[in-house]
Parts: C-alpha cells; structure tokens; sequence
C-alpha cells in the first residue's frame, strides 16, 4: 500500500498536528513515512505545505512527484487549489471551505469553490463550523483529518489512538473533543464523498 | 520503536549520543532545530552538554574548536552562508587539525527558501580538504554524524556533514545506537599543533596535504558509498547524497537498469569512478548544488566519455532537485495533475499583525519622504520583509550587519542621509564592528536598530543582544546624545517621525533604538505564564 497526502494552508494553521498524528498512527503500525515540511521565511503568513507518504516499503523521494498524491487535503480552500498538478487521475481533494483571507487580492470564495467542484473527487467541509458545534472551533483540523480518513490506508481506530497520544498531555476532555471532532469529519466525508 | 525525526533532529540526536561535550551554533534557517533539539533533549541536560547560542558562526566555530583543543567532541552547526562568516576559522582548523572529534554541520537552502543565495558547501570542504558526508535520508545523517566524530579523530581533521532544507525539514522513522561517553578533558599531544605561526603552518599544511590520499581512502572504504553495476551499459549514473532518492522514486526494489554510484562521503574516491567508467558508455551525474562533481568527473573521465548533468544543461543550473526532473533525464513517462486555476493568487509571508517593525517602517517613510529614494540599507531578519509592500523601505538586505557599512559607505561618497535599518540580533552578530568604522570615521548615518528582544525569523530565540545594545553603541563611541530610546506603538508615531528628522538632520553617527517584544514571542509568553499560573507546580 502506499497513500501520499499533500497537506496545504497558511503558516500558523496548524497543518503539521495533522501531520504527527498521522506519523504517530504510521510509526504504531510498523510502516514507512516520509513527511517533508515548511519551516522558516513562508511561516509568516505564507503558503505552507507538507507532503506526507505512506508506504509499506521504504520510502524514496521526501517530496511527492507531480500527479502522484493521493490526497490534497487543505484546511484552507485556495490552497486546496495551489497544488492540483500534483493530485493523481484519481486523487481526492478534502478542503474546508472557510478561508483564511491574509491578503488584499484573495479571490471570490465562492468561485474557489466552483473550481473545486470542478474536480472529479472533492469532500468540502465547513470544518470551522463543525468544529465549533462540537465545542472549540481549534479543533477543525481534526475535523479535517476525519474528513480524509476514509481515503487513507490506516485504520479510523489506528488514527484516533494517535490523536490520542498526541494529545493526552493536554488532558481527557481535550482528546475527548479531539476525537469527536475527528469522528464527525470522517462521518461527513463518508456521506459526502 | 523507532523516533520520528526531523532531519536536523536526527542530527542533534545523534551528537548527543556521539558524546559531544558542546553544541556551538547562531540560529539559521535551515539549520536552527539541530542546537534547539539538544537544547530541549532531557538526556543532553542531564549529561551536561552545552548548547546556549552564540553571537554569530564565527564565534561558535572558534568555540567549538576550542571544545576539541581541551580533548572533547563538539559540534558546530550553521547555515550555508553562515560558514561564510565561520570561514577564516573553518579552513584554518583544517590545518591546524583537532584533538577531540569535531564536525561542522552545515545546511545548504538550494531554491533559496529562506536565504539569500544556494551556496553549494562541499565547495568549502574540497576547499579546506577535509572529508564532507552528504547524508541521503534522516537515518543516515543520524549515523553519519554518530559516527563522525570517530572518523574526526581517525583522521585528526575536522568533518564537514553537509545537509539541504529538503532532508532537514523532512521526517522519518529513526533508529539510535548505544550512548557514546563523553572524551576525557586531555590537551593536544604537540604543544605546537593550534599555533600556526608561518613555520608552524607550513609543516602543518603539508601533513594535511599528506593526509589526503587516507581520506580518500576512507570514502573508498565507507559504506556510504557504493558501486551497483546495471545490466544495461548505456549509461552510468552517480548519485550524491539526497539524489539518489529520487533516482530510486522511480524503480521498484530500487532496481535501476544502469550502474549507479553513490556518492555520500567525499572526497571524491577515484577508483571508484575508475571502475565506473569500464562500466558504461555515458555518465549522468545527480547533485544537489553546483556540479562539484560532474566537473571532476569531467576532468578524470577519458574525453571518450560524455558527462552530463546540471553543468552540460541536462538539468537545471539552479534549484532544487526533484524526482520529476530525475524522471525527465532518464526519459520516464511523467504525469501532471490539473494546471493550477488562474484566479489562485500568491501568498507571500508578511510581517505579523500588530509587529513592532510595522510602526517603525510607517514612521521611517514618512520621515524619508521628502528625500529622493533608495537611502535605507537594510539586513537579514524578519524586518527585509519591509521591502515588500505595504512598505517599500528598504533597498539592500545583502549579509548579515551590511546594513550599517554599505550605508556608511554611501554616505562617504555623498548619499546624505543615508540610513540603516539592523536588527538586535544581526547587530551583535556583525554590526558591531562596522558601527565602529562609521564612528572612528565620523560617517553621516542614521542607524536604526530594531530590537524586538528575540531572533524571530528563525522561530523566536534568545538574542545575544539582550539588555545591551544601549551600552554596546555607547561603548563603541556614539555619542549618547544621539542614541535614542523610542517605542514603536502607534501612538508614538509623531515622535518617531520627529525623532528620525532630528537625527537625520546630525552630522554624525546616530542610533534610535526602537524597541518592543517580538509579538510571536509575547503569545508564547503569554502562554507560558498563564500555564503557570494554572498549574503552579510546572
């Protein structure tokens, strides 16, 4: 199996909890990962991104060839868009619909929308909105995370132990939250695919 | 279970467990986390391994020269064109050699993510020639740094371990080795060994030169390198370092048709290349950088052969290296997904809301307004964003403290007022000196630094310059009169103005200081405190 996400948004949304989650989840079941990130100059306020694979053999490259993801999953709608060259014919696209708007120029929301509906396979989630339903709008990200679950070859049950043990310093009630909002992501996702 | 790791965190794990004594190093992206990890590393704690920042690479070089003089491992760790600034003690340690191991690890930024140029450093290290290791994944650069400090004291020179940002800002599962104990403290065997007196130098010099073919000796022998011969002879590829991943992104089992070289230890073994070439008909060359070996391989190969590579133009002269460019030069079928939408617009990064260098620059301009422009020279830091829009300020950002010198020089040929605009941490690093120079001079320069208490570009860590730059200008010689203490709030945006027409309108060395906390800095205290304050017992 292999699965390669390209995880996209802003610096300072937290996409690289996504992230260790995830590498928690592979590390557990004895598989490979590579994951490359963005540190330094873009983390103020730039586009960000980390690519992130999968696999039950050694991992090669550190960056996902164009064409080639899995999944783009974007906690921010225009960034969802930045990366489609490197979406594969038959990727999926997991977005949130609320923008994170930084810069004078940001297009029409609904217009990014209509180009993401254009793609063959897309989930779009209000993942801002459900996450603040559920309790504390901070925990959209996992949101997002159940969302692109069903597309990722690791068990939910796998998953939610990482998210866990990433966040079980922080006490029951925050993985508790943690942990339905991830459920209702993946809910979603499963609906709305 | 193996640790998750980040390139550079393999790294600080790994000279941790090598028995370093000491981690000498000025923050630079992408090199920052290898020092912030041993800083944080509980183990490092406990074994009492040093590892507080120093004030630029040239003092943390000397440092960690000083640590291997007394018979300790050390490490130092900076940026690519940070061993610009380390460079007169880098190649000087190469002949003066070491006592106890020391490595010098340097994080090259190819595509120039965060840094002013893509300085190849396997340069600098056939240039000191001493043996560099180009770790291809996170497990390797954890052992070749874990045992690097050995190969250091084998070979009695300093090793350069040379990474880029793709490998240090990368993750992967990591396996560690048994701890390693610290080196007694024992002084070198000859006396005269750092004292490179011309007499002294020369014998030393040539003892290096006489060390080379052992050093090549030791590339041939490393397992790091290899020679994995391919049924089809048409070509021959040598891949350095990170490359080969992406050589390998495209054969399943890692079975590539051609004979591939490794090349991860340098320098560069000559038999192997020997063997190389009875092998194959054509030779494609997959480097990181600038063709340091595509180019000796030119010069060894017989003319017979062609050797192409990012010097011949088969691929790029600059930037990263990927697998899609690997696949192109190999003529693999590659895929694309959909062309990006048109109405995608760029983000570029941006100083942070309610940043304190936004309410100087808003002051600045205005009080430059009525001069002609490109009078503010300006230097590395969060604060170059002010070339950028909304601001437009600034018109130089060139190395580290050139702010203060290239502005002086301006203004000695005439360009009055000629301003700088420096940061609290790049004065310390390198502005301290060429203040010196525009005082000793009386040169006519208003200089701005802009303290915001903390180096922020690189993630927010303790400035050297803390709690002293009043002192240090006064110390050096500017007039107290002219160094003057503002806040820059926008309230205070009249006084500022006012503040630089007076100081421009002086005939001499002025400095305004303008100071408030890094806002990013101020949250994560905020934080803390508030952490604290719940639970009292952290």
């Amino acid at each position: 199996m292999k699965t390669d996400i390209i995880l996209a948004g802003v610096g300072g949304q937290g996409i690289l909890s996504i992230a260790s989650i995830l590498g928690e989840a592979v590390l557990r079941e004895g598989l490979f990962l590579k994951q490359a990130e963005t540190h330094g100059m873009s983390q103020r306020g730039g586009a960000v991104v980390s690519h992130l694979r999968i696999s039950d053999a050694p991992v090669a490259a550190d960056l996902i060839p164009k064409g080639a993801a899995d999944i783009i999953l974007s906690v921010e709608p225009m960034e969802a868009l930045r990366y489609l060259p490197f979406l594969s014919p038959g990727g999926y696209i997991v977005t949130n619909t609320t923008p994170f708007i930084n810069v004078p120029n940001y297009p029409d929301v609904e217009k990014l929308m209509e180009e993401v509906r254009k793609q063959p396979r897309f989930v779009a989630i209000d993942a801002d909105q459900m996450a603040t339903e559920i309790g504390n709008k901070r925990a959209s990200n996992m949101v997002m995370l159940g969302a692109a679950a069903p597309f990722i070859d690791i068990e939910p049950e796998k998953i939610e132990a990482g998210i866990e043990s990433i966040f079980k310093r922080k006490g029951e009630e925050v993985v508790e939250l943690n942990l339905k909002a991830f459920r209702a992501g993946y809910q979603f996702a499963l609906k709305n695919r | 279970m193996q640790n998750l790791y980040l390139g550079v965190e393999a790294i600080g794990q790994a000279a941790i467990d090598g028995g370093i004594s000491g981690v000498y190093a000025y923050p630079g992206t992408p090199s920052t986390e290898i020092t912030e990890f041993i800083q944080a590393s509980k183990l490092a704690t406990e074994k009492g391994v040093r590892s507080k920042w120093s004030a630029n690479e040239k003092t943390a070089y000397e440092a960690a020269l000083g640590m291997s003089y007394a018979g300790k491992r050390s490490m130092v760790c900076m940026k690519h064109v940070g061993l610009n600034v380390a460079a007169d003690a880098f190649m000087n340690s190469a002949i003066t050699g070491i006592n106890g191991g020391l490595i010098v690890t340097v994080a090259d930024d190819p595509s120039m993510h965060s840094s002013q140029n893509e300085q190849d450093s396997r340069f600098y290290g056939k240039f000191a020639m001493i043996p560099v290791l180009e770790p291809s994944n996170q497990q390797e650069a954890y052992d070749m740094v874990y045992s690097g400090f050995e190969l250091s004291e084998k070979l009695g020179v300093p090793v350069m371990v040379r990474i880029t940002t793709r490998l240090a800002h990368s993750r992967a599962g990591v396996t560690r080795k048994a701890e390693v104990a610290a080196n007694p403290l024992k002084l070198p065997q000859h006396p005269s060994q750092f004292v490179l007196l011309p007499a002294i130098a020369r014998q030393r010099y040539k003892s290096l030169l006489q060390k080379q073919e052992s050093f090549e000796q030791a590339a041939l022998a490393s397992d790091y390198n290899f020679l994995k011969k391919g049924p089809d002879q048409a070509l021959g590829i040598i891949a350095c370092g990170l490359a080969i991943n992406y050589l390998n992104e495209h054969y399943k089992n890692r079975e590539c048709p051609y004979t591939v070289m490794k090349l991860a230890q340098y320098p560069i073994p000559e038999e192997m290349l020997h063997e190389m070439e009875q092998l194959c008909e054509e030779v494609l060359v997959l480097e990181e950088g600038y063709p340091l070996v595509e180019e000796a391989v030119k010069a060894i190969f017989s003319k017979q052969i062609k050797v192409s590579g990012r010097l011949s133009g088969i691929l790029p002269r600059d930037g990263e290296l990927n697998a899609d460019l690997v696949a192109k030069v190999l003529g693999l079928e590659t895929q694309e997904g959909a062309s990006v939408p048109e109405l995608v617009v760029n983000r570029p990064p941006a100083l942070c809301q309610g940043c304190g260098h936004q309410d100087m620059y808003k002051a600045l301009n205005e009080a430059v307004d009525k001069y002609s422009k490109g009078r503010v020279f300006s230097d590395i830091g969060c604060y170059t964003l002010g070339a950028l829009p909304p601001y437009e300020s600034i018109y130089s950002c060139v190395d580290m403290g050139a702010s203060i010198t290239m502005a002086k020089g301006a203004a000695d040929a005439g360009l009055i007022p000629s301003l700088a605009v420096i940061g609290d941490s790049t004065f310390t690093h390198s502005g301290i000196t060429g203040l010196l120079d525009a005082v000793n001079d009386k040169s006519n320069i208003v200089v701005v630094i802009s303290d915001n208490e903390s180096v922020s570009m690189t993630g927010g860590q303790e400035s050297s310059a803390l709690g002293k730059i009043e002192s240090i200008c006064a110390g050096v010689g500017v007039d107290p009169e002219h160094i003057r203490m503002l806040v820059p709030m926008k309230k205070y945006h009249e006084l500022m103005v006012k503040t630089f027409e007076e100081e421009m309108a002086y005939e001499g060395v002025s400095v305004i200081i303008f100071r408030r906390e890094c806002i990013q800095a101020a949250a994560r205290r905020l934080r803390t405190e508030r952490k604290i304050k719940q639970n009292p017992k952290l």
